[in-house]
């Protein structure tokens, strides 16, 4: 259980967290989202004792920052952005410095949380190699597992899959997951699809201000479902296709784009209402000989909740 | 207690991983080596005098050499920050990066005993200065130490923290030869607060608890300034 209360961070005049307060349950993946800049960083560097706040507090469990932070610190898993670790240091030997200094005397047990770790962050074949010379993607594994090394209650992952590759990018997501099922995870982001997977909840911030704070499912319900159709066509003409697919509703609005495949046409289909209209250009079409290709529904309901709430404050 | 020996630990397993160990410790014997050796068989005498008396201001160069990376470098790659969110504490941290950068200076000076046995061959040598001369210079790196690492926690830069901690050790080590430009009445206070006439009393085989209390000040001093700089900076 984590709460924040009335959180405030200045950067000499510059506010960079401005009067944040949330509370995260146990177990729960609470995505932290924002524009770049928006104080993401600094809320999580505060949370993991980096930063002290200029105002507000902190409390972790029944641990209160700043008295107890060196318990508070052990409570945590911390995974930075972009994963800073000694370049000069071999895996094995980074992993075995981080553990003792965590607490983990015994070396038996060491031995037993590295073969878990290796395990569970795919690190056994680089082991031997020293970390500057690792990939980007290897390197925010073998943060994930300085992160986890005393399976903390509590992980805090600044962007963790920031510039990786797509494979990587859904390995990250499949650990974070896993473990998601018994740990306390916020992670920050500004990939919306990425929250939308991952987290239970989600937090918007937009220069320093909480702008949204509640249930992915929740989030959505918020705005008016701005549907996107995508409809490919075969054997049909663009123009009599586009006039037909008008004239089904005034409220639609037709854009006719690239098509997906060659001998295709495909059009962007966007309504302004909440009101389904697969079913009528289904029926429609079915009158003419065009065969349907293609024939789905995008929700954009994050994506435009999004772009309102951080604009507006703008 | 366990933190600040296991950063000790890979802090100075850090200098010998990268170049630096090998460069500063030959750079250091041959110049010692050099302005010792030149002389020595000119002046005929079989003692470490001269030797001794080389070490503050050689010392108020290679030192701050050694310890410029301690901070700066962190800060410099963001390992700062995953150092500072693990459970511990900032006196933890400075003190494990200081007896690492002490033990490595006084590993330093490990080869030099080369000397007094070699002298010890075709000499008679008073064994009670050369050990001086040695606890010496051992209070000495642990003092110069602690300042360079306070001027590695001011700057995220290697070169300006050498240049600051290199500017320090080096106007300790000369203020008793700038006495002439003081003012009377300040004089015993500058000279004490000169690292050399303090080293050359130990060096010359007398440990005086005045000498010993001025080493322990200047490194507690610095420990607790680099201290405040970490927390002020966070």
């Amino acid at each position: 259980m984590i709460e924040v209360q009335n959180l405030t961070k200045y950067y000499k005049d510059f506010c960079a967290v401005n009067n944040i307060s949330m509370t995260i349950r146990k177990g729960e993946i609470l995505g932290l989202l924002g524009p770049n800049g928006a104080g993401k960083t600094t809320t999580l560097r505060m949370l993991t004792g980096y930063l002290r706040p200029n105002s507000g507090s902190i409390k972790i469990n029944d641990f209160q920052m700043p008295q107890d932070i060196l318990k508070i610190k052990s409570l945590i898993g911390y995974l930075p952005e972009s994963a800073p670790l000694y370049h000069n240091m071999l895996v094995y030997d980074y992993l075995d410095y981080v553990a003792r200094i965590k607490g983990i005397e015994d070396k038996e047990t060491r031995y037993d949380r590295f073969l878990k770790l290796s395990d569970l962050c795919g690190l056994s074949a680089i082991m031997d190699k020293p970390i500057g010379n690792l990939s980007k993607g290897l390197k925010q594994r073998v943060g994930l597992a300085h992160a986890m090394m005393t399976d903390p209650e509590i992980l805090i992952l600044d962007e963790p899959t920031s510039g990786l590759d797509p494979n990587q990018i859904a390995e990250i997501r499949d650990i974070i997951k896993n473990i998601g099922k018994e740990k306390t995870i916020i992670l920050s982001t500004h990939i919306l699809s990425e929250a939308e997977a991952t987290c239970d909840r989600i937090a918007i911030i937009s220069q320093g201000r909480m702008v949204a704070d509640d249930t992915t499912l929740n989030l959505k319900k918020r705005v008016q479902e701005n549907s996107l159709i995508r409809l490919s066509l075969k054997g049909a003409g663009k123009e009599d296709a586009l006039t037909l697919l008008k004239g089904i509703d005034p409220r639609l609005d037709v854009t006719a784009v690239d098509p997906v495949e060659e001998d295709l046409i495909s059009f962007e289909i966007t309504n302004s209402g909440d009101q389904d209209f697969r079913s009528d250009i289904y029926l429609k079409i079915k009158g003419t000989d065009w065969i349907i290709v293609q024939l789905a529904k995008e929700s954009q309901a994050l994506e435009k909740i999004f772009r309102e709430l951080t604009r507006e404050v703008a | 207690m366990k933190q600040i020996k296991t950063i000790a630990i890979k802090e100075f397993k850090d200098y010998f991983i990268s170049p630096i160990a090998y460069i500063v410790i030959s750079m250091f014997l041959i110049v010692t080596g050099w302005f010792f050796f030149s002389t020595f068989f000119i002046f005929d005498r079989a003692d470490l005098r001269d030797f001794f008396s080389l070490l503050p201001i050689i010392f108020s160069f290679i030192i701050p050499a050694i310890t410029m990376r301690l901070f700066s470098e962190e800060k410099n790659v963001g390992s700062y920050e995953t150092l500072l969110t693990m459970p511990v504490s900032f006196t933890d941290i400075a003190l494990g990066k200081f007896f690492a950068a002490t033990l490595f200076t006084v590993s330093m000076l490990i080869p030099t005993l080369s000397y007094p046995l070699f002298i010890s061959l075709i000499g008679k040598v008073d064994i009670g200065p050369v050990i001086g001369g040695y606890i010496g210079a051992i209070f000495l790196c642990a003092a110069y130490c602690s300042i360079g690492i306070f001027a590695s926690s001011l700057t995220r830069n290697q070169i300006v923290a050498f240049i600051i901690g290199a500017a320090l050790c080096f106007t300790l080590t000369i203020l008793d030869k700038l006495l002439f430009f003081m003012p009377s009445q300040i004089l015993p206070i500058i000279e004490f607060l000169g690292a050399n006439s303090h080293f050359a009393t130990i060096s010359k085989g007398i440990i005086d608890s005045r000498d010993i209390l001025y080493f322990v000040s200047v490194v507690f001093i610095s420990i607790f300034s680099t201290y405040i700089v970490m927390h002020e900076k966070n």
